[in-house]
């Protein structure tokens, strides 16, 4: 494959300066939030306007170069990754708010626009945008769309699905479709729940509408502190037992409070081996209504110490605590893996307790910081990537955990994607029949695969014949017949 | 983030560049406050692109030239080490590695030109009143000139301030004494608004502190320091080491940026002989907002009420984290309403000589600035940053919005005095 004639091509539509080819402009692009993975890309182009984007995306399927779209490049499983000798369309300028509707409550934006900007247009009116990823200051609503992604209080309010009503999108022969409308009663199958967490691999978002909700009258942060992990994890159960339904369920570990304390000094409970983050809201007569049987349920989950949000600030520095954790843990290991996988909640007790097993066996360090309410865990695997083999035995354990919630019945990412991280998981996850007909679906909508080649799917080229083969490789792949490299 | 930087052939500071290279977790968590990135919207001129072209430079993987530009682009202003929660020490990579790489660039006639004017006549208040004066005589032919000597002519005021009387060698505490501190009398800032200092002796006279100003002492060297010149501005900072007094509570300054540059002495001296006198002057140096919040004020007389906008100097904020103490002193002002300003977090563009190398962008990452500013309401904005008061003047005037500007002391001072805000 020799980009150069598309590169010719694209100097055409981008003036100097956004067409980056040199070594210095490329070599940042290289990875996303998981720096295990890097790769050159040919060519980053800095797009301005959605018909730049066509005109690239229609270019690389003339050429059959592969192309990948990145926002802010936060994806922590190689999602954003480029594809080696491939074009990266760079969306960061795209950062319109194309349509803010306060009555009907939907935003219509541009993909490079930040999550976490999307509420700060709509708070004069009282509303916000639900889904609040960790890194909502900096990730992108195209990122959130490709990953589903998740956050604290999609407990309550579901994730990025849940809230993308309607999308326009470049697909990767260059048509442009118009997928979902306004309202939520669509007709016909579900195409934008489709396109949502696809991992960029049906083409480019382009234009998304998004539901806008109006911010709850009243909050309720409980910081409960237990002096095992397993009790935090248990407590969770008998609050969703007990029938409420709290906007966020989080839990921290000793390390991550450990990380969360030096970074940003949050000021939670001393000595905690765990503490568990509830947030109630709503309505105030509702909230005080659920906080008068939420303190019943964690006083009898074994608390030992329980405390209030006493204002919006101390609010905010809980959260902040919570939401700086990954990044913090930088502080206690030069390397870290982010774990995502999820198991059923009423299994979270024991899936912590295998986790700490699987930690003290292999003599790493596991910080544990996670969606509780949604059983969706992200073990932190502490290494020091000097050592000789480290990274192996980490990247060992990681998987362990991994096949543990497959085992458990949970999955293999909850939000962060497959990417390239996990791609080897995908048949464990699901049987050769699923896969094959996720792949014929790829086909369809990509018949060269160029859009974020190499991703999701398990690759024989790069697995090693061994996972090839446990892998559900497509029939037409194992004749020879297509490859995915 | 793994590496394999040469830490033993870089220079002095390798094991630093390479523990903050080390720390950077690669979460972008620190793009949406630069600047740069914000206006840009491009991976290599943000945070975590440039310490990845530094680490690929030092590494070998990439030209010093290839990462160059992006580098350059870099205000110094640290608001990604504010939001980093990986604790990433971004000045003690790029402190050094702009001191490394300074020998080896390639730089125009012109470039080199408006660095020397800026390096030879900024920290020498003498030189600058007089180029201040042929500067304006020059301006009429500003079109003729290339954009960064025009960017700096532009940035002079139109009628340079009277030189004022030169300040004494001490000034006496009014009433009982509560204090004694040394000051930094700065270079730009007494010749383009020597009333702040005037402003700060009254202030901290005011509320029992004596004043002395050292003879002797010179430019805090952080301008250098900041441009890669670690032997100048080592120079400098020698001096300044023999002439402040360590019988003084204190030393204090009210220029951001030198009192950024002088609680940096310890690295500066890194494995120097005066190491450990750089350490310990280092260790009392305090911005005068924090001095004196640290003290406790006495609070002005009643007076008319005033809304105004506080812009965190980066210097300030960033470099010092100092965000609280002038905030809790302006709000002892009767009458006062203390706006904030949205995107605060974000660098008004002026960063030492920043304006004289990256003219348009300086002018753009002003102009943000500006509009955030004229978005508060306030009738005046405050800051404890000569170089932001020259930028935001400049920034507020280029939209046609001009604003009075002033220093926290000076805003302190004129309500002791009973003035009109
Ligand atoms: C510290 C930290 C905390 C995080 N916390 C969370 C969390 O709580 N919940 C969560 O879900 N995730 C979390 N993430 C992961 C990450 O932030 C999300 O996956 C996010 O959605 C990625 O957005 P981005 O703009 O950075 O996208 P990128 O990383 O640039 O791209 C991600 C994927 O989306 C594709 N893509 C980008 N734009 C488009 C588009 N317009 N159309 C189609 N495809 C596109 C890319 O090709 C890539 O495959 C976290 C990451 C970090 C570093
Ligand atoms: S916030 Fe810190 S760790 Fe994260 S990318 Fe920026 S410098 Fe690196
Ligand atoms: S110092 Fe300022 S300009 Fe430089 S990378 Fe950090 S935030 Fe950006």
């Amino acid at each position: 494959m020799n980009p150069h004639p598309l590169i010719e091509s694209l100097a055409g539509i981008y003036p100097e300066g956004r067409l980056l080819i040199h070594p210095g402009e490329l070599a940042s692009f290289e990875s996303d939030g998981l720096t295990s993975y890097r790769t050159r890309p040919a060519a980053v182009v800095i797009a301005e306007t959605q018909g730049e984007v066509i005109e690239t995306v229609t270019l690389c399927h003339q050429h059959g170069v592969p192309f990948v779209a990145r926002g802010s490049g936060t994806s922590l499983s190689g999602g954003s990754v480029p594809v080696k000798d491939g074009i990266v369309i760079a969306l960061n300028r795209l950062t319109r708010i194309v349509r803010l509707d306060l009555t009907e409550r939907i935003a219509v934006v541009e993909p490079g626009v930040i999550n976490l900007d999307v509420s700060k247009a709509s708070a004069a009116s009282g509303l916000y945008y639900a889904p609040d990823p960790s890194s909502q200051q900096i990730c992108t609503i195209g990122g959130n769309v490709a990953f589903n992604s998740g956050g604290a209080h999609c407990l309550k309010y579901g994730m990025t699905s849940n809230h993308v009503l309607a999308l326009k999108a470049v697909l990767p022969d260059g048509e442009v479709v118009q997928l979902g409308s306004e309202s939520v009663e669509g007709v016909g199958p579900d195409l934008v729940g489709l396109f949502v967490g696809s991992e960029g691999l049906f083409g480019i978002a382009l234009e998304i509408t998004l539901r806008l909700l109006p911010r709850p009258e009243q909050y309720q942060t409980v910081l409960a502190a237990y002096h095992s992990l397993e009790a935090a994890g248990n407590a969770v159960a008998s609050v969703v037992a007990s029938g409420l339904l709290p906007g966020a369920i989080e839990i921290m570990d000793r390390l991550a409070i450990q990380a969360a304390e030096a970074a940003v000094h949050p000021n939670y409970p001393k000595g905690a081996e765990a503490v568990l983050i509830v947030e109630l809201e709503g309505e105030a007569e509702q909230v005080a209504e659920e906080y008068k049987r939420l303190e019943v349920v964690i006083r009898d989950s074994g608390a030992y110490e329980v405390r209030l949000a006493q204002d919006e600030a101390d609010r905010q520095r809980i959260w902040k605590g919570r939401k700086s954790a990954f990044s913090a843990v930088g502080r206690l290991s030069p390397d870290f893996i982010v774990q995502d996988g999820v198991v059923p909640r009423s299994r979270l007790g024991e899936t912590l307790a295998e986790i700490k097993r699987l930690s003290q066996q292999y003599n790493i360090r596991v910080a544990n910081v996670f969606h509780a309410g949604d059983g969706n865990l992200h073990p932190l695997i502490l290494y020091d990537g000097r050592e000789a083999g480290a990274h192996e035995r980490a990247e060992k354990l990681a998987g362990e955990i991994i096949r543990l919630c497959i085992r458990l019945g949970g999955s293999i990412t909850g939000e962060h994607g497959v990417g390239l991280e996990k791609r080897g998981y995908l048949p464990e996850m699901y049987g050769e029949a699923d896969v094959d007909l996720m792949w014929k679906l790829r086909c369809a909508m990509d018949p060269k695969q160029i859009a974020n080649r190499g991703k999701m799917f398990p690759s024989g080229a790069s697995d090693g014949p061994q996972a090839a083969r446990a892998t559900g490789l497509h029939p037409l792949e194992r004749e020879g017949i297509i490859s995915r490299e | 983030m793994q590496h394999t930087i040469p830490v033993d052939r870089v220079g002095p500071a390798g094991e630093e560049m390479a523990r903050a290279v080390e720390k950077c977790v690669h979460c972008g968590f620190c793009l949406p406050t630069c600047p740069t990135y914000v206006t840009l919207g491009q991976e290599m001129d943000s945070p975590r692109g440039r310490i990845f072209l530094m680490k690929s430079a030092l590494e070998g993987g990439l030209t010093v030239e290839d990462a160059l530009p992006f580098v350059d682009r870099c205000l110094g202003c640290m608001a990604c080490v504010t939001a980093c929660p990986s604790g990433v020490q971004y000045a003690e990579l790029l402190t050094p590695y702009r001191a490394r790489t300074e020998k080896s660039r390639p730089r125009s006639f012109t470039e080199r030109l408006a660095r020397t004017l800026a390096r030879e006549t900024l920290p020498y208040p003498g030189r600058l009143r007089l180029a201040a004066t042929t500067g304006r005589l020059a301006a009429p032919f500003r079109r003729f000139l290339p954009a960064s000597l025009s960017a700096m002519l532009s940035l002079l005021p139109d009628e340079l301030p009277p030189a004022t009387k030169p300040l004494p060698r001490t000034y006496p505490a009014e009433g009982q004494r509560r204090a004694r501190v040394a000051l930094l009398a700065g270079c730009a800032q007494q010749v383009l608004a020597p009333e702040i200092n005037w402003a700060t002796l009254r202030v901290l006279a005011r509320n029992g502190v004596e004043v002395v100003i050292p003879d002797g002492q010179g430019c805090c060297g952080s301008l250098m320091m900041h441009t890669g010149d670690g032997d100048g501005a080592r120079d400098l900072a020698r001096k300044n080491l023999r002439a402040f007094p360590k019988d003084v509570d204190a030393i204090v300054t009210n220029a951001a940026g030198c009192g950024s540059g002088m609680k940096e002495y310890g690295l500066l001296f890194k494995r120097q002989p005066e190491e450990a006198e750089g350490r310990a002057f280092a260790a009392r140096v305090r911005d005068v907002s924090e001095f004196l919040a640290e003290l406790g004020i006495e609070s002005p007389p009643v007076s008319a009420p005033i809304a105004v906008a506080y812009h965190d100097a980066c210097h300030l904020a960033h470099a010092q984290r100092v965000t609280e103490a002038p905030r809790q002193l302006l709000r002892r002002i009767p009458g006062l309403t203390l706006l904030e300003i949205s995107e605060g977090e974000l660098c008004c563009g002026s960063a030492g000589t920043y304006n004289i190398e990256q003219p348009a962008l300086a002018e753009a990452i002003g102009r943000r600035k500006a509009q955030n500013i004229l978005r508060t309401d306030a009738a005046m904005v405050v800051t404890g940053n000569i170089g932001c008061i020259v930028q935001i003047r400049a920034s507020l005037g280029r939209l046609n919005k001009p604003m009075p500007v002033l220093h926290t002391m000076e805003v302190l001072d004129r309500a002791y005095r009973g003035m009109e805000n």
